[in-house]
């Protein structure tokens, strides 16, 4: 039974994840287009309070209704949606360059370095991340869109460094690492083209995964209240939906879009980074 | 167990909790708006400018809260009254004691969570284990997908729409609350029904949001696990589907699983923050979220303590139990 269920990965397991990449890159791509060409439709007046009459059901004027303050929401959705991704794109690619630049350090200097920078890991990673964020959060006092991201990017280092340190230790001990160590290259030049380059894919997967990570962050923060009180994010309208009671009021045209993006943003991610990782895992399972 | 093991662990335990209690000091100390300043304002405010000198109300509060004193003299006695377990009163609920606001919250999540926690773990296990099993019919396949949707989705926009269709729509389950509004606590049936009726939609959207993520893991561990020579024997020997999958496949897939657990466990008292704050439940999420909104920073700095020293600690224990249950994992890990 067991070799009869590798003959069925072996012909199934390929075009199956190819597919949840596809799908996964899919949503992500229609989620770009409509946070790029979506706010040019509307007069970014139309997301201000009391743009509108407030609390106007779905009709053809306003195909998702206006929200209790008077702002269009599917203006406010349009304009939202560009600024989520910014934060997870932003805190993402931040965390990420932290992350490869310890995690390369410390996988192939070992000793002191390695030492101190796992230990500062392992110690952060113990600490809930959203405590952190909530204590650092709090203490600001006025949120911007690139401020939480960057405050994001402070704790989303930790899971690129920890991967990115796994791998650098065994391309470490590779021959050909060996044979430049040999031929008196630096160690900083080892590092930036020899086995940085073999890094590439994982870098990728922990990118997507990064990226998943920071989005949740700031959802959960601006959730919390803790967000850019004067810019919309998708997290800031479940607040304010949250906060003048959309659900208890019925106003459903209010507070489900936004749900329904950040899901499908997750699920893009999700499908993504899935479909990443297993093609990142047979092309080494090739390899060796 | 090698003694510098345990030894090292200890002090990575050590440093994370002075770690913590050093952070947990000094941030809300650079906040801006001085607490003490805006809770008098406020008091200005309401009392329609009664208040006959404000400043030296607010020199006799700082005096009570230990405000005007140097900052290292404050970190020194901020690490005494800790060792004392005392986190101070609430600035907002004054003179209620931090202790207090956190120990009437903390059972409230402690049973939400982990109960939620353990149910979750067992169905996802459960289906994981079924879904990984090539005998298993076609249709059943079918939740994978379904399942990875679950797995994406935050479990606090789940509850959002939880309480829109079985607390609006459907109007079977209270919309929040811990218990009913303005009824005493008691020990009798009428209450504890309540109680559960209250938990049932939190502890679902707790459940729903977990179940997509143990069932994937399971299902892949199941999967690795049945190219493992001893299933391979088990079949030629002429084994029972059942007992080959209950007793070999799902026994050796579990270990991972429950390292997992013991992860997940570790974070009940971190809680589900954000459903708590979306049910108004009583509990420690509910809590910090209502300190944030008011500024009240003992409370939050106390709540924010006890996640960081909980969950250090129970990481620790772990730590030192696992290779005891799994001895697969070595003490010594890279």
């Amino acid at each position: 039974m067991a070799a009869q269920l590798k003959a069925r990965s072996r012909r199934f397991r390929f075009p199956e994840l190819d597919l949840t990449l596809v799908i996964g890159i899919g949503i992500l791509l229609a989620i770009l287009l409509f946070a790029l060409v979506g706010p040019s439709f509307f007069d970014p007046k139309s997301t201000n309070v009391g743009a509108f009459p407030p609390r106007l059901t779905p009709s053809g004027d306003h195909w998702l209704g206006t929200d209790a303050q008077g702002r269009d929401v599917l203006a406010a959705l349009t304009y939202a949606t560009p600024q989520t991704l910014k934060i997870g794109f932003l805190a993402g690619i931040v965390g990420l360059g932290i992350g490869v630049i310890l995690g390369l350090v410390s996988g192939y200097f070992s000793g002191v370095v390695d030492t101190v920078i796992r230990t500062a890991t392992d110690v952060l990673n113990t600490i809930p991340g959203i405590a952190l964020l909530v204590v650092i959060a709090t203490m600001m006092r006025s949120m911007t869109v690139e401020l939480m991201a960057l405050i994001i990017a402070a704790l989303a280092w930790r899971y690129p460094a920890r991967a990115v340190r796994a791998q650098t230790l065994t391309l470490r001990e590779r021959a050909y690492v060996q044979v430049a160590k040999l031929n008196g290259v630096g160690g900083l030049e080892i590092i930036i083209k020899e086995v940085l380059p073999n890094l590439l894919p994982y870098i990728a997967a922990s990118f997507v995964a990064t990226v998943s990570q920071a989005t949740l962050s700031s959802i959960g923060l601006e959730a919390l209240g803790l967000g850019p009180q004067n810019t919309l994010t998708l997290g800031m309208m479940i607040y304010w939906a949250q906060f003048y009671s959309a659900i208890l009021r019925n106003m459903w045209w209010w507070w489900a879009p936004p749900i329904v993006v950040i899901i499908l943003i997750f699920v893009g991610l999700l499908f993504t980074s899935s479909g990443m990782d297993q093609l990142v895992n047979t092309r080494l399972r090739r390899i060796e | 167990m090698p003694l510098d093991y345990v030894v090292k662990r200890f002090g990575l335990l050590i440093v994370t909790v002075i770690l913590g209690v050093t952070i947990n000091f000094m941030l809300p100390r650079m906040m801006p708006g001085d607490p003490v300043e805006q809770k008098l304002n406020q008091l200005y405010a309401t009392s329609g400018g009664q208040m006959p000198d404000l400043t030296a109300m607010i020199e006799s509060y700082r005096a009570r809260f230990g405000l005007d004193q140097p900052l290292w003299n404050q970190y020194l006695n901020y690490w005494w009254s800790l060792v004392h377990f005392d986190l101070g009163y609430s600035l907002d609920r004054f003179p209620e004691r931090v202790s207090d606001t956190i120990g009437s919250a903390l059972p409230w999540t402690l049973g939400l969570v982990g109960t939620s926690t353990l149910i979750s773990f067992t169905i996802g296990t459960l289906l994981g284990g079924l879904l990984g099993w090539p005998r298993v019919p076609r249709p059943v396949r079918g939740l994978i997908p379904l399942l990875m949707i679950l797995s994406a989705i935050p479990y606090f926009l789940l509850g959002l729409v939880l309480v829109f269709v079985f607390a609006i729509v459907l109007k079977l389950f209270p919309a929040g609350g811990g218990y009913p509004y303005g009824s005493a606590l008691r020990y009798d049936v009428s209450t504890i029904v309540a109680i559960l009726q209250h938990a049932f939609l939190p502890a679902t959207s707790i459940i729903l949001a977990g179940i997509g993520t143990w069932a994937l893991a399971m299902r892949g561990m199941i999967i690795s696990i049945l190219g493992e020579d001893y299933i391979v024997l088990a079949e030629a020997k002429g084994l029972k589907q059942r007992r080959i999958f209950v007793w070999y496949a799902m026994r050796n897939a579990l270990l991972p699983q429950i390292t997992t657990l013991g992860l997940a466990m570790s974070h009940v008292v971190a809680g589900a923050i954000l459903v708590e704050v979306i049910f108004a439940y009583p509990g420690i999420g509910y809590k910090l979220f209502q300190a944030i909104g008011a500024k009240d920073y003992f409370v939050i700095q106390g709540i924010v303590l006890l996640m960081i020293v909980a969950i250090a600690v129970i990481l620790f224990i772990l730590d030192l139990i696992y290779p005891l249950i799994d001895p697969r994992i070595a003490y010594e890990r890279r």
